[in-house]
């Protein structure tokens, strides 16, 4: 049995869609320091894993624990602790980016809009702030995104596809994110199809 | 710091509120649909004030609960669509919470707002203007319960392409009771006698679906959200 008493800590996980069988005891762990790369070909349900561990999807067979305790137990704890980035920037169109972060990252923990300026200025689109989110570029969007994902704080982060329409420049910074956030003791776990170019110790799962 | 629940109940209801007013043709929308629906009537209709003054509470209410409708598709969908509603669920808040802010802003963009171009309604269906306050306390009391019925079907519905059909064929039936005893009040309301029974009736089910609907439409949503 794996055991990461300060990590993430997946066991035999099945899912089933109707007939199905997408994920067939999958198991990993990752600690404090480490970034998990999940990645396999279309269809082998990286992004069903993803929203087995961040909770959204339950497993019907197997467990995912945060720090030595089942999620399930300590959901609001395990919720606060985590920074989920789904494939979809998932902001308002009709609100500007600013209030898209207020709004999220307000239900985590009190911010203010200093922070989350500051979030932005990071990602490159401190620019954006007062703009409404349906004039951004998808590029934009996905880098406000990600100051959200900055903004949150949280100790593990869960990303599905991040480097999805960034320049140049914005995958070199994701990279730059990432590998900080593991420095500092973070888990990271990004699902992504292609090699990354992190520069902390990566781990690799290839779903089949 | 974490945030409280009712910091978080209100930053959700300002966040829908501010999406409701970017939006006002979405706002706008039902309240011209009721508007128009309920002149319809005495258009159709033969000029006999009776008659219409009969019809008046049936026809008020039909209308209601068909412009309700209109808006409630959206409750829970555009996040959906966006992926806004993931970030939602997994904010570290209860989702009851969200549940319950977002209804209540519904119901403030769509019932109380019917609520209150009512008089012009009533005064076209000719509603005497003594039966006035017995439909405006109806009609809050209808839309605030069919609001919270129309979350649970919205909660059910979410993650289907076409959902808002069958969200209709799951509320309707379930609004009957409202229809029955909302239209009753204002009815006797118009002929001058008590309405007191239909409105505790009222009260009643308002009750009833503002305790228990945040948790079935919560539940229908984790359903819909897997």
């Amino acid at each position: 049995m794996n055991i990461a008493p300060d990590g993430l800590c997946v066991e035999k996980v099945h899912i089933w869609r109707g007939d199905r069988h997408v994920l067939r005891g999958v198991s990993l762990d990752a600690h404090p320091g480490e970034l998990m790369h999940v990645s396999g070909p279309n269809g082998t349900g990286k992004t069903t894993l993803l929203r087995v561990v961040s909770g959204l999807l339950r497993p019907e067979k197997g467990s995912v624990a945060w720090r030595g305790r089942p999620i399930g137990a300590t959901a609001t704890e395990y919720q606060c602790a985590l920074a989920y980035a789904s494939h979809e920037p998932a902001l308002k169109s009709d609100l500007t980016a600013l209030e898209n972060l207020r709004f999220s990252v307000g239900l985590k923990r009190r911010v203010t809009a200093a922070e989350l300026r500051s979030s932005l200025e990071r990602t490159g689109v401190a620019n954006c702030a007062d703009l409404p989110a349906r004039v951004l570029s998808a590029g934009q969007r996905r880098r406000v995104a990600m100051a959200r994902v900055l903004a949150y704080r949280a100790d593990l982060w869960l990303l599905d596809e991040p480097f999805t329409n960034l320049d140049g420049s914005g995958s070199s910074l994701l990279s730059v994110l990432l590998a900080e956030h593991v420095g500092q003791g973070g888990v990271a776990l990004v699902v992504a199809h292609h090699d990354l170019n992190v520069a902390v110790q990566t781990r690799r799962l290839e779903l089949q | 710091m974490r945030v409280g629940v009712w910091e978080a109940f209100f930053l959700v209801l300002r966040r829908e509120l501010a999406l409701s007013f970017r939006r006002p043709d979405q706002l706008l929308q039902p309240l011209v649909f009721f508007l128009i629906v309920t002149t319809l009537f005495p258009l159709g209709l033969s000029v006999q004030l009776s008659l219409l003054r009969d019809m008046a509470p049936g026809v008020l209410w039909v209308a209601a609960l068909l412009s309700s409708l209109l808006s409630l598709d959206a409750l829970f969908k555009s996040d959906a669509d966006d992926g806004t509603l993931e970030q939602l669920a997994l904010s570290g808040q209860g989702l009851t919470v969200i549940v319950m802010a977002k209804t209540l802003a519904h119901w403030l963009v769509s019932g109380a707002a019917l609520v209150l171009v009512s008089p012009i309604v009533g005064t076209a269906l000719a509603i005497p203007e003594s039966a006035f306050g017995t439909m405006l306390l109806s009609l809050s009391l209808g839309t605030l319960t069919l609001s919270w019925l129309g979350a649970i079907g919205a909660g059910l519905t979410v993650g289907l392409k076409r959902g808002n059909v069958l969200l209709s064929l799951i509320v309707l039936p379930l609004a009957m009771p409202l229809l029955i005893f909302g239209a009753g009040a204002t009815d006797r309301a118009i002929s001058g006698t008590s309405a007191a029974g239909a409105l505790y009736l009222l009260a009643a089910l308002c009750v009833l679906t503002c305790t228990l609907a945040p948790f079935a439409a919560t539940a229908a949503l984790r359903i819909s959200l897997e």
